[in-house]
């Protein structure tokens, strides 16, 4: 099989990892961070990654992104090398941390991939995606002027200015607490409603995974591997309250026996 | 004693009010035995014992502050009428200090729980600390009759300095507006260059690091008469050792400035598919901001005391450093200090410009915006 044959399979993956692996050498000898990865990431899909600290999914991730190299089977990104993704400005990446640069205002921060990619009509995108981010009136705040959170959210900003049609996220909400955090999320799904991007998503949080996923995909570590795919069955519109409704919790459950499964050989 | 128990003074200030007063009264005395004391400073002393009424009654902290002028005024009246001075008369300092302290002791207290402005008074504080200063530097210089040759009296250096101002310009221009601002230019900019030379590549890296390092352990006395013997006498041997005082600091603090983008900013550049000069202009540069700023503060005045001791290894025959060696050893010790006041003021105002500068572009740094990181 090539890899870049359009089958009608293709068409529909944005990201499709063949027996993946990739191992860190260290001074302690190998750390294999990911080890015999099998996955598809469709169109539109929304793809969560959970797993305790360890198991590869930020790893995954940055693979993803052309930040870590595989040390064995096959990536692509829309059908390339995620080299070629990354130079195509493929993807948009939301960090743990915010990292908007403190010299620049929200309004600058946004606009800076429009610079390196030389991108016109800047000031209608800044106004765009802060619109979608609900942070206008805040363009010429600097980034410590604001809370926590709408830091995050202006990254999120930063990210979907350029219009890329994958979103990675890499457990952007992580540091903020519980209430925020319902906010953001509620906020993602409308604003993913909203633009039908492909996002992958990376969380240690069940309820998060399973709040805002399609497709949910268990990790467990040490090697880091993928235990279980979780095809979610809830609809589309999600209201903060699904969460206590049987079939939420049914799917938190099955979340909560994989990550068990891959803790089982431990101590 | 119930001043000892009023809570609007502290200890130290109750300390200082009581020895204020007691040294007014002792020299109050001593002075009426005289006889012949000037009349403004038997009122100084006068009014100085008055305060050790505070005991029953507060006295407002502008009347210290009042307390102290007077006393200053009537010290420097009395000054030229003696031939040595007499006891009374250094007593009647001690209070003037007494008083002066006492002053700006109450008046940050003040500041401190908001009764008056800081705004406004807290200027006050550090130009009254330096005219205290030149205060008791002029008293005690011309009341004990120190030789000129020792120290002057300040009022002598700046009256030599405003009868030396042709002397004066035309030393500054040699010295700071030649050799200083030029050498400051070019070692300031090639050690930035070197800087990103160096982070490019790791080979300079190992090269070229030792040599600055080994360059700047040069003592100045070495490599100012060989630069002499190289550039001549006039100021462009001046500027080559100024370079070589601030090349390596700013080289260092680049280097270590360039490495200060955390590694999750880089990543986004990289995301972006980000060129290295997009990403050394528009992170790395930014992010060194303060490191580079540090360099030149600390160069703006290495290159200062570089250029001037330069002077002393052949220079033709204008420049700080020439007039301070030519004129110690004509003992014309007045206009070696004017000299030194001119040196002083220069160096502070190019350090105060540099930091001016580096506040409104590192605005956003922590140290800066007095925030949290």
């Amino acid at each position: 099989m090539t890899e870049l044959a359009p089958s009608s399979q293709d068409a529909m993956a944005v990201v499709r990892a063949q027996n993946l692996g990739l191992t860190f050498p260290t001074n302690d000898g190998d750390v294999i961070a990911l080890s015999d990865v099998n996955l598809t990431i469709n169109k539109g899909e929304f793809v969560s990654f959970i797993g305790p600290s360890g198991c590869g999914k930020t790893t995954f991730l940055r693979t993803i992104a052309d930040l870590e190299q595989p040390t064995s089977g096959t990536l692509t990104v829309n059908g390339t090398t995620p080299s070629d993704a990354r130079l195509n400005r493929a993807y948009g990446y939301v960090f743990q941390a915010p990292a908007l640069y403190p010299w620049r205002t929200i309004a600058q921060n946004v606009a800076l991939p429009l610079e390196i990619m030389g991108l016109s009509d800047k000031a209608e995108r800044i106004a765009r995606t802060l619109e979608l981010v609900n942070l206008t009136g805040f363009e010429n705040k600097y980034p410590w002027q604001l809370s926590g959170g709408m830091q995050q959210r202006a990254s999120i900003a930063r990210a979907l200015s350029f219009d890329a049609d994958l979103l990675l996220m890499d457990e952007p909400f992580g540091a903020l607490d519980e209430i925020v955090r319902d906010h953001l999320n509620s906020e993602l799904l409308k604003l993913w409603a909203r633009t039908r991007k492909t996002i992958a998503f990376v969380t240690h949080s069940i309820p998060e995974a399973v709040y805002l996923s399609t497709k949910i995909v268990v990790m467990s570590p040490r090697p880091g591997r993928v235990t279980d795919i979780i095809e979610s069955d809830l609809p589309a519109e999600r209201p903060l309250d699904i969460r206590e409704t049987p079939e939420f919790l049914r799917l938190a459950a099955r979340v909560r026996d994989g990550l068990r499964a891959g803790h089982s050989y431990e101590e | 004693m119930t001043a000892m128990t009023r809570p609007t003074l502290s200890r130290l200030q109750q300390g200082l009010a009581l020895l204020a007063g007691l040294v007014c009264a002792l020299a109050l005395v001593l002075a009426l035995l005289s006889g012949d004391a000037p009349l403004p400073l038997l009122a100084f002393v006068g009014l100085g014992t008055l305060t050790l009424l505070r005991v029953r009654l507060p006295v407002p902290l502008w009347i210290d502050g009042l307390l102290m002028l007077l006393g200053a005024m009537a010290l420097l009246q009395a000054l030229p009428l003696f031939a040595t001075e007499p006891a009374y008369f250094w007593l009647a300092l001690v209070a003037c200090w007494a008083f002066a302290w006492l002053f700006v002791e109450r008046l940050s207290q003040a500041i401190r729980s908001r009764q008056v402005s800081g705004r406004v008074f807290g200027l006050v504080i550090p130009v009254l600390f330096g005219l205290a200063l030149l205060f008791v530097w002029e008293v005690v210089t011309r009341g004990a009759n120190v030789p000129q040759v020792l120290l002057p009296a300040p009022s002598q250096i700046w009256t030599r300095l405003l009868a030396s101002v042709p002397t004066l310009v035309a030393d500054f221009q040699q010295t700071f507006l030649k050799a200083v601002l030029a050498g400051y230019a070019m070692g300031c900019g090639a050690g930035f260059i070197v800087a990103i030379l160096v982070d490019r590549s790791p080979f300079l890296k190992r090269g070229l690091l030792p040599i600055g390092n080994f360059v700047s352990a040069l003592p100045v006395i070495g490599i100012a008469p060989i630069m002499v013997m190289w550039f001549g006498f006039d100021w462009q041997s001046k500027a080559a050792v100024v370079v070589a005082m601030t090349f390596f600091p700013m080289l260092v603090n680049t280097v270590a400035g360039l490495s200060q983008a955390s590694s999750i900013e880089r990543d986004l550049m990289r995301t972006y598919a980000a060129s290295y000069s997009q990403t050394l202009l528009k992170l790395r540069l930014p992010a060194a901001a303060p490191f580079i700023f540090n360099a030149l503060k600390i160069n703006s005045t290495l290159a200062l005391i570089g250029a001037i001791v330069a002077e002393f290894f052949g220079t033709p025959i204008v420049g700080m450093g020439f007039r301070i060696s030519t004129e110690v050893g004509k003992l014309n010790i007045d206009l070696v200090w004017a000299e030194i006041a001119v040196a002083a003021v220069a160096g502070s105002a190019f350090y105060g410009v540099i930091a001016l500068i580096e506040r409104a572009v590192t605005f956003w740094h922590p140290s800066v915006r007095g925030g949290r990181a």
